[in-house]
C-alpha cells in the first residue's frame, strides 16, 4: 500500500509548432490524507499545469501526459475519460485563483453549488439546494439561505472564494486541490480563507495540494513543500526543513524576495534576476544556472553542462535538492541570512557559539 | 427594471420624433417639386396647384410637420386644405385614420394602407429568415468550435462562405429553378396569408425566400458563434465547470453557449430590423410585395408621403428592436440588471 497520492514522474508535454513545451517533466511526489503538500514556484514553473493534469483537464489530444498518477492505487492516467469525469468534483476537487471568473457570471452562487453537488449525487433539486446552503453556512457565508441565491458578482471577493470552497468541498473530495487560493484576495481576507482551509481539512481529513508562489502561504500551510523550476523539482522535504535550511539557489532567490513585516529593516528584498527559461528550450544543464549567482562556485562548469539529480541533500534522505553545490548549507548561513534575515543569522550565529542557557540574555536579536 | 424600460421607451419616443423632422427636413430641401410628381405626366398649372392644396404642400415645411405630426395622433383628412375640402363631394374625401402616415396619390390610398399590406409579408418573411439563420448558424457554429481544425469545422466555415459570396439573386433564382420547379421539393413560393391557408401552408410557401435571406447571414452567425464559443470555452468559469465533473454537453451548452449568447442576441435583434425593411432583392426575386419593394418603388416615383411613412416606421422599429435587445440582456446576464 502506497501513499493516499502518488505522483510518479508525470511529464506533461505539448507539441507546437515551434518544438516540445515540456510543461512539467518528470515530477514525483507523494501526499497523505490530511496532509498539505505546497507547490511553489514562478509563473510558468509547470504549477498549474501538473495539477491540471491530475484532475485529467488536459485533451489527450493537446498534450502527450506521461508517468503515473496514484490515487488510492488507482492510476487516473489510464483510466477512461469518462472514469475521469466522474471522479472530477467528486473525489478531486479544485479550487481556482480568481473566484468571480471562475464562477459563472450567469448563475447563482446556488445554482452552481447545486450543479456540482447534482452531478455525482442523484438527489432533488430541493435537496441539493439545502446542501448547498449547509456548505455556505459551513463556509462561514452569513444568512446563506438568502445568499444562495445571489450572484457570483453581488458578492464581495473574500465571500466569492469562500463560495468556490463550498463548490469544491460539496461532495467531500478526498483530495483538494487549490491553485492560488488566495492570490486574488486581501491580505486579511487571505489568512480567513487558509483558516477556513485548514479547519475544513481537520474536518473531512482531505490531502490539500496548495499551489502558490507566496512562501507565507506556504508556512502556514504546507506539511510538505515542492519547489518547481522550469517543469521541474529543484528541492522537495518537508516544510520546515526546505524554509529554515533550504538547500538551492532558486529557493534561496524565492526566500529573498519576500518582504516580512515583523522583520529586521535592514533586511534586503532581492529579486532573482533575469526571467524563467523557455520551456521550450531550456537552458542545457541545470535549467536555472542562467540566473544562478553561485554556479561558478560549482567546479568544471558542470552547472552549464549537466542536469543535477534531484537527491537527498546534506541534511537527510527527506530534503531533496537538485543542485550541484557540495555545501549550500554553509553558503546559505554565511552569505545569503545574513543578507536577507540579519536577525535570524545573527541568532543562527548565537546557537551556535553559545549554550542554550546563553542564548536568553542575548535580548535584541530575539525580540520581533 | 421597469423604470429602466420606462425610460428608455421616452427616449425613444424623442428618437422617432427628432428622426420624423430630420425626414422632412431632408426630403424638402431636395429642389424636386413633390406637387409635379404627384400630378402626373401630363399635369397642367391648374391640376397641379390643386394637388399642391389637396396634399398641403402649398404650406410651409414646419406646418407641414405639425400636420404630420398631429395625423399621426388624431388621424387627418385629405385633400388637407379646408376650402378645397369643402367643395368636394363626401366620396372625394379620403379619411385617414390615426396613426395617420399619409396619402399617397401614386398608389391612390393612404400611406397606411400600402404598409398594413406589405407589412405582414416582410415581417413574415424577417420571421421565417431569422429562425433559420439563427437555427443553422448557432447549430453549425458549435459544431465547428467542438470539432475545431478538423475537416467538419473547415467545411462547415467555408460552405458558409460560399453561401454568403452568392448574390441572394442567384440563389432566389436559383432554388425556384431547380429546388421548386424542376425537382418539385416545394410548390412554387407565393405568399399565403394565414388567414387563407392556415400556418402550415404559411410556412411552407415562406421556406426557399426565407432561406434565400438567411443564407445571407447564416455565415456570419456561424462564424461569431464558432468565435464566441471557443472563446469562452477558455473562460475560467468553462474551466470550472469541467473540474466540477459535468458532462461534456452539459459544460457547452449551459456554460460555455450561455455566455455566447449576448453577443449573438444583439446581433440578431438589429439584423432582424435591418431585413424588415431591406430584403428588396428576396422580395423581388419571389415576386412578395413587402416594404423592401414598397420602398424600392416609392424612391423611383418619389412617392414623398410613403417614403416618409417608411423611414418612420422601419425607423421605429430599430429602436424598438433595440429596447427589445435591451431587455432581453437582463434576462440573459444577471449583471446587467439594474435596480
Amino acid at each position: 500500500m502506497s501513499s493516499f497520492l502518488s505522483v510518479r514522474d508525470l511529464r506533461v508535454h505539448f507539441p507546437t509548432q515551434d518544438g516540445i513545451v515540456k510543461a512539467t517533466d518528470g515530477l514525483s511526489f507523494d501526499l497523505e490524507r490530511g496532509q498539505t503538500l505546497g507547490i511553489v514556484g514562478e509563473s510558468g514553473s509547470g504549477k498549474s499545469v501538473s495539477t491540471s493534469t491530475i484532475l485529467g483537464l488536459h485533451r489527450k489530444t493537446r498534450a502527450m501526459v506521461s508517468g503515473e498518477i496514484l490515487l488510492e492505487d488507482e492510476d487516473l492516467l489510464k483510466i477512461s475519460d469518462e472514469e475521469m469525469r466522474r471522479k472530477r468534483g467528486r473525489d478531486v476537487a479544485m479550487i481556482f485563483q480568481d473566484p468571480l471568473s471562475a464562477m459563472h457570471p450567469y448563475y447563482s452562487v446556488g445554482n452552481q453549488i447545486v450543479e456540482a453537488y447534482r452531478v455525482h449525487n442523484d438527489v432533488s433539486k430541493k435537496a441539493a439546494r439545502t446542501r448547498a446552503i449547509e456548505m455556505l453556512d459551513r463556509v462561514g457565508i452569513p444568512q446563506p439561505d438568502r445568499r444562495v441565491d445571489d450572484y457570483p458578482h453581488q458578492f464581495s471577493g473574500g465571500m466569492r472564494q469562500r463560495a468556490m470552497i463550498a463548490m469544491g468541498l460539496v461532495n467531500n473530495p478526498s483530495l483538494l486541490i487549490a491553485d492560488e487560493p488566495t492570490t486574488a484576495l486581501d491580505v486579511t481576507v487571505q489568512a480567513q480563507i487558509l483558516d477556513l482551509l485548514q479547519d475544513l481539512q481537520k474536518e473531512f481529513n482531505s490531502a490539500i495540494m496548495i499551489i502558490t508562489h507566496d512562501l507565507g502561504v506556504v508556512a502556514e500551510m504546507a506539511d510538505d513543500v515542492l519547489v518547481m523550476y522550469a517543469g521541474k523539482a529543484v528541492e522537495y522535504g518537508p516544510c520546515r526543513e526546505i524554509l529554515t535550511h533550504p538547500e538551492m539557489p532558486y529557493t534561496w532567490g524565492l526566500l529573498s524576495s519576500v518582504p516580512e513585516v515583523t522583520g529586521d529593516v535592514d533586511a534586503k528584498l532581492v529579486p532573482i534576476p533575469g526571467s524563467p527559461p523557455s520551456l521550450l528550450s531550456p537552458p542545457k544543464g541545470c535549467a536555472f544556472n542562467p540566473r544562478c549567482a553561485h554556479r561558478d562556485k560549482v567546479p568544471g562548469d558542470r552547472c552549464r553542462t549537466e542536469l543535477p539529480e534531484l537527491v537527498p541533500g546534506s541534511r537527510g534522505p527527506h530534503h531533496l535538492k537538485r543542485c550541484h553545490l557540495a555545501d549550500p548549507d554553509q553558503i546559505y548561513a554565511t552569505e545569503i541570512l545574513p543578507e536577507i534575515a540579519p536577525d535570524l543569522a545573527a541568532l543562527e550565529q548565537n546557537a551556535q557559539t553559545q549554550t542554550p542557557a546563553e542564548q536568553g540574555t542575548d535580548t535584541g536579536v530575539e525580540d520581533k | 427594471m421597469l423604470g429602466y424600460v420606462i425610460r428608455r421607451c421616452f427616449i425613444g419616443l424623442v428618437m422617432v420624433i427628432v428622426m420624423s423632422l430630420v425626414t422632412f427636413l431632408l426630403f424638402f430641401a431636395s429642389p424636386v417639386d413633390p406637387a409635379r410628381y404627384a400630378c402626373g405626366k401630363s399635369c397642367d398649372e391648374n391640376t397641379r396647384e390643386m394637388a399642391r392644396k389637396s396634399l398641403g404642400y402649398d404650406q410651409p415645411v414646419m406646418v407641414q410637420w405639425g400636420q404630420f405630426m398631429k395625423g399621426l395622433v388624431v388621424g387627418r383628412e385629405y385633400p388637407v386644405d379646408p376650402e378645397l375640402r369643402a367643395t368636394m363631394n363626401e366620396d372625394q374625401i379620403t379619411e385617414c385614420a390615426a396613426p395617420c402616415l399619409g396619402y399617397s396619390v401614386y398608389n391612390n390610398k393612404t400611406v397606411n394602407e400600402s404598409i398594413s399590406e406589405a407589412f405582414p409579408v416582410s415581417a413574415s418573411l424577417a420571421v421565417a429568415a431569422i429562425i433559420m439563420w439563427l437555427l443553422g448558424g448557432i447549430l453549425l457554429g458549435v459544431l465547428a468550435a467542438v470539432t475545431r481544425g478538423s475537416p467538419l469545422d473547415r467545411g462547415i466555415v467555408a460552405l458558409a462562405l460560399v453561401a454568403y459570396a452568392f448574390p441572394s439573386f442567384f440563389i432566389g433564382t436559383f432554388l425556384i429553378r431547380y429546388v421548386s420547379l424542376k425537382w418539385g421539393l416545394f410548390p412554387f413560393p407565393e405568399y399565403t396569408p394565414i388567414a387563407e391557408g392556415g400556418v402550415g401552408e404559411w410556412a411552407l410557401n415562406l421556406f426557399l425566400p426565407g432561406l434565400t435571406l438567411a443564407l445571407l447571414f447564416m455565415a456570419g452567425y456561424i462564424r461569431m458563434t464558432r468565435a464566441f464559443v471557443l472563446e469562452s470555452m477558455s473562460e475560467d468559469y468553462v474551466r470550472t465547470a469541467r473540474a466540477k465533473g459535468l458532462a461534456g454537453r452539459r459544460v457547452l451548452f449551459k456554460h460555455s453557449l450561455r455566455a455566447s449568447l449576448t453577443p449573438l442576441v444583439t446581433m440578431a435583434g438589429l439584423d432582424f430590423a435591418a431585413v424588415l425593411g431591406g430584403a428588396v432583392i428576396t422580395e423581388t426575386v419571389f415576386n412578395y410585395n413587402g416594404l423592401g419593394k414598397l420602398a424600392v418603388t416609392a424612391n423611383a416615383t418619389f412617392d414623398l408621403p410613403v417614403l416618409i411613412g417608411l423611414v418612420l416606421l422601419l425607423g421605429s422599429i430599430v429602436i424598438i428592436a433595440n429596447i427589445i435587445v435591451d431587455i432581453l440582456y437582463a434576462f440573459i446576464d444577471p449583471r446587467v440588471r439594474v435596480g
